[in-house]
């Protein structure tokens, strides 16, 4: 196995057909290394969202090498798509989390997808994670009984309670106060270091630009800088 | 047992029904209604059925004469009593028991009211039910005018057990001509006939002066214990003349079924009344289910992202559809308990749970919840994984 854990070459996805195409991302290439935490910025609409769903497995890609976790996914089928989204850990805009479970079975859903493993030790994985994430006194509560904060971590939690080895996040701290966000951020890099994860986010937010190993600026469809 | 453990999730399906116990209850009243509908259309027509040959089942034959021209048990036609006579010819019959049958106007003893009653005239003395304590009961027609009077008939005939119970003498009129109840019988009721009774042929052919004497509506045989009926009766028809029907008793009694399954539209309209309830069960499944799955679609897609297959997601939409239809089954199959009670008690029509239909109603709502469920997960198709980012 490579020691990357995503590698781009020549990447290009477009939307819409005939006069309506647009080229939303152009011949992007990039890599990300094991345990390395990767910053995405730009304007809106430049692209950073198509990008983040293409290494996530979620769209099918056009043109262009994507290799995510040592999978090769230009032709990948729906099939083999969705067994390597298991190994990724994706974290939303909006929590996203089933307003129909706890917190605690909410996490869950992210442990049971690890295999070989019996419902009570997925159940202490889920609370462990909590934990982590400083909730454990939460963990009988439903979604609509936690703060923005909070929901969002509980959302972190479950993306890590998968032992994913790649972690997409898509502004996770646009709905958080700066001293939250902070909070969110330096856990979810102290998290990811633990695990040796790979964390590819993108951001709008200035103040936790520190926390990354690399920053990567992104404009109209094409990567800026490496810095 | 470790593979229980590690097969064992969150029961996902389960709580998106109860953590929305408002819809939920919506959902439930729904599927119970239709459940209800099937039930008491069902049984209607079920009991419908029963009823019309409550009084075939106790006759005391293998083999029954009717004329071809004979309907239903509310329209028998006569013919000759010495085909019945002939069939002695045979040698494997036994016995037989010529019976008068029709309907006459019987005057409410309290209102002075006529009402159509189904009166079956006999010889006291021949075996006519199997049951020995109607046969003794039979002696006490042997004088003239008596006839014995079925409890189970529609109140509208009037208080006759009642006051039969409370020791008075109980005279009405048919047709003109006094009767005395001589003693209670329990036949019961059908569509055809709000109520029975029994009596001489003596008295019932005083009752009706105008039919023939040698002519009866019903001729019961009765063969040796080792005679095969349908032999037996192949052996009549070939015999006998074109004027007389010879059925086995089973056939009798599917000759009075069919009547109402298929000369009438009562079977039909309450077979409609259940498939109705049917399509309404669907649409209420459906619509909840639908909408389910529409409002929870970011979270199947955040469940798709998350590496669930698209099979295990449809089989928590499935899921969902079987506990809708375990949790809608039973309290209908209760208030079709109760229903039935409450029909019985007013109508007397032998309408029960069975568990033939109990299965059958299981099986419809078990249809409706699933077949509403794969409709709804078309919608589950839409979610799309990549949209939620």
């Amino acid at each position: 196995m490579s020691t990357k854990a995503v590698h781009i070459q020549s990447l290009t996805h477009s939307f819409g057909r005939g006069s309506m195409r647009r080229e939303v991302l152009k011949n992007i290439s990039l890599s990300i290394a094991k345990g390395e935490v990767v910053l995405l910025t730009g304007p809106s609409g430049c692209g950073k969202t198509t990008l983040l769903t293409l290494i996530g497995a979620l769209r099918t890609i056009q043109s262009g090498d994507v290799t995510v976790l040592g999978q090769e996914l230009r032709g990948a089928g729906r099939r083999r798509r969705q067994q390597l989204r298991r190994r990724i850990g994706m974290i939303f805009q909006g929590h996203n989390l089933l307003r129909c479970l706890t917190a605690e079975q909410n996490v869950q859903m992210g442990a049971d997808l690890l295999p070989d493993l019996s419902y009570r030790a997925r159940r202490d994985q889920a609370r462990q994670w909590l934990r982590a994430v400083g909730l454990d006194d939460q963990l009988s509560k439903l979604p609509h009984d936690l703060s923005g904060g909070q929901k969002q971590r509980v959302a972190i939690a479950r993306a890590l309670a998968a032992n994913p080895q790649l972690l997409l996040a898509d502004e996770p701290t646009a709905a958080l106060d700066s001293v939250t966000g902070r909070d969110v951020v330096e856990l979810l890099r102290k998290l990811a270091r633990d695990q040796s994860c790979a964390v590819l986010m993108v951001t709008h937010d200035p103040r936790i630009l520190d926390v990354a190993d690399r920053l990567i600026q992104m404009e109209d469809g094409t990567l800026l800088s490496t810095v | 047992m470790n593979w229980f453990w590690q097969g064992r999730r969150i029961p996902l399906s389960w709580l998106l029904l109860t953590r929305q116990p408002v819809r939920l209850l919506v959902a439930l009243a729904g599927i119970s209604f239709a459940g209800i509908l099937m039930f008491m259309q069902l049984g209607f027509r079920d009991g419908l059925f029963d009823a019309s040959i409550t009084v075939h089942r106790l006759f005391d034959a293998d083999l029954v004469l009717i004329s071809p021209r004979s309907a239903s048990s509310v329209r028998m036609a006569g013919f000759p009593r010495r085909r019945l006579v002939q069939t002695l010819a045979d040698p494997q019959v036994e016995g037989i028991t010529p019976v008068h049958w029709g309907l006459m106007l019987w005057r409410n003893p309290e209102t002075r009211k006529n009402r159509a009653i189904l009166a079956l005239g006999y010889n006291p003395d021949d075996p006519f039910f199997i049951t020995s304590e109607l046969n003794s009961q039979s002696q006490l027609l042997k004088q003239k005018g008596r006839i014995l009077f079925d409890q189970l008939s529609r109140p509208e005939f009037g208080p006759i057990a009642d006051w039969y119970r409370e020791g008075r003498v109980v005279e009405t009129e048919i047709a003109g001509n006094r009767v005395r109840v001589v003693g209670l019988v329990d036949l019961g009721t059908s569509f055809g006939a709000d109520g029975n009774l029994l009596t001489s042929t003596e008295t019932f052919l005083d009752l009706q002066p105008q039919k023939p004497p040698g002519s009866i509506e019903v001729g019961l045989v009765r063969l040796q214990s080792d005679a095969n009926p349908i032999e037996v009766r192949d052996r009549l028809r070939d015999k006998l003349p074109e004027d007389v029907l010879v059925l086995t008793k089973q056939g009798f009694m599917d000759f009075e079924q069919n009547y109402w399954r298929s000369s009438t539209s009562i079977g039909f309209i309450f077979t409609l009344g259940a498939a109705m309830g049917f399509v309404v069960g669907c649409v209420i499944v459906y619509q909840v289910l639908y909408t389910d799955v529409s409002e929870h679609l970011p979270e199947y897609a955040t469940l798709m992202a998350m590496g669930y297959r698209l099979t295990h997601l449809l089989g928590v939409v499935i899921r969902e559809g079987f506990y809708l239809a375990i949790l809608g089954y039973l309290p209908a199959y209760m208030a079709g308990q109760g229903l039935y009670w409450f029909v019985r008690d007013a109508t007397r029509l032998p309408v029960g749970m069975n568990v033939t239909r109990a299965v059958t109603v299981l099986v419809m709502i078990l249809l409706m919840c699933m077949a509403s469920a794969f409709l709804a997960m078309r919608r589950l198709i839409d979610a799309d994984p990549a949209e939620i980012f």
